[in-house]
């Protein structure tokens, strides 16, 4: 069934959580189950010296692949919302990375399409993250490495 | 008696660079003239060819390349055409 409202947000502009939580919630009513994750730049690993991180991504290709990420998610699960939103460029500490939330008659099918969204934007989605560093005075830039535990993760939709 | 001249028709394709590879190799997008015909492993073999970091990132052992062709991943065999564009960058990282 498609999905009636299937949203993606990519911005340089700090995530106004209450107004994405607002959008999923809207129609919760009707639905029942709502399911919202968001991901954030980790505050503990400031004390290792991680001043913030930059997001890049590839303009057009990025979009393109969220949305056939959602439209999977939506030919897998009965949902009525799906809204994914992505921050790129400078982000400090503690600030919200991404955000996903879905919207459906049941809790399975939210949690489970959540987390479905989630693993194919961490494995598929064209971003990028590099951390830097601040360490006596000096200022390290270290990119990202993609991990074999995110990759694994995509087995459990094979099916 | 007639010259003949084989002269092999050429396409312009861009290329652009993410993320780390931006870095290293100092390039963010190029265009590039090939042969008719030509795929994304003669593009990396031209690429290649620069030496230095070039030869680094686009030798056939380096499995962490990842491509595109006009914004769909794409495979070392896909034949490239007149304007396409194609993306070279690491295993994406977000969420």
């Amino acid at each position: 069934m498609p999905v009636s409202n299937k949203k993606i947000i990519i911005t340089e502009e700090v995530l106004d959580l209450a107004n994405l939580n607002s959008v999923i919630q809207s129609s919760q009513g009707q639905n029942g189950a709502s399911v919202v994750f968001t991901g954030c730049v980790r505050v503990s690993e400031s004390e290792k010296g991680l001043s913030g991180m930059t997001l890049e991504h590839y303009p057009g290709m990025t979009e393109s692949l969220l949305d056939e990420i959602l439209s999977q998610a939506a030919k897998r699960w009965q949902l009525d919302r799906i809204l994914v939103a992505h921050r790129v460029g400078y982000l400090t500490a503690g600030e919200t990375i991404v955000f996903v939330g879905t919207c459906g008659l049941h809790r399975k099918e939210a949690f489970e399409s959540a987390e479905f969204i989630m693993d194919y934007l961490k494995n598929k989605a064209t971003f990028w993250k590099k951390e830097h560093y601040l360490s006596d005075g000096n200022v390290k830039d270290i990119w990202v490495e993609s991990k074999q535990r995110d990759v694994d993760t995509l087995k459990r939709w094979k099916s | 008696m007639e010259e003949r001249v084989l002269v092999k028709k050429m396409i312009d394709i861009k290329v652009v660079f993410f993320a780390s590879f931006k870095e290293q190799l100092g390039c963010s997008q190029m265009e590039q003239s090939l042969e008719q015909g030509a795929t994304i492993a003669d593009l990396c073999r031209i690429l290649s060819g620069q030496g230095g970091q070039w030869q680094t990132l686009f030798s056939e052992a380096n499995k962490n390349v990842k491509v595109a062709c006009n914004h769909q991943m794409a495979e070392m065999s896909t034949i490239l055409n007149q304007s396409d564009e194609v993306a070279f960058f690491p295993p994406v990282t977000g969420g």
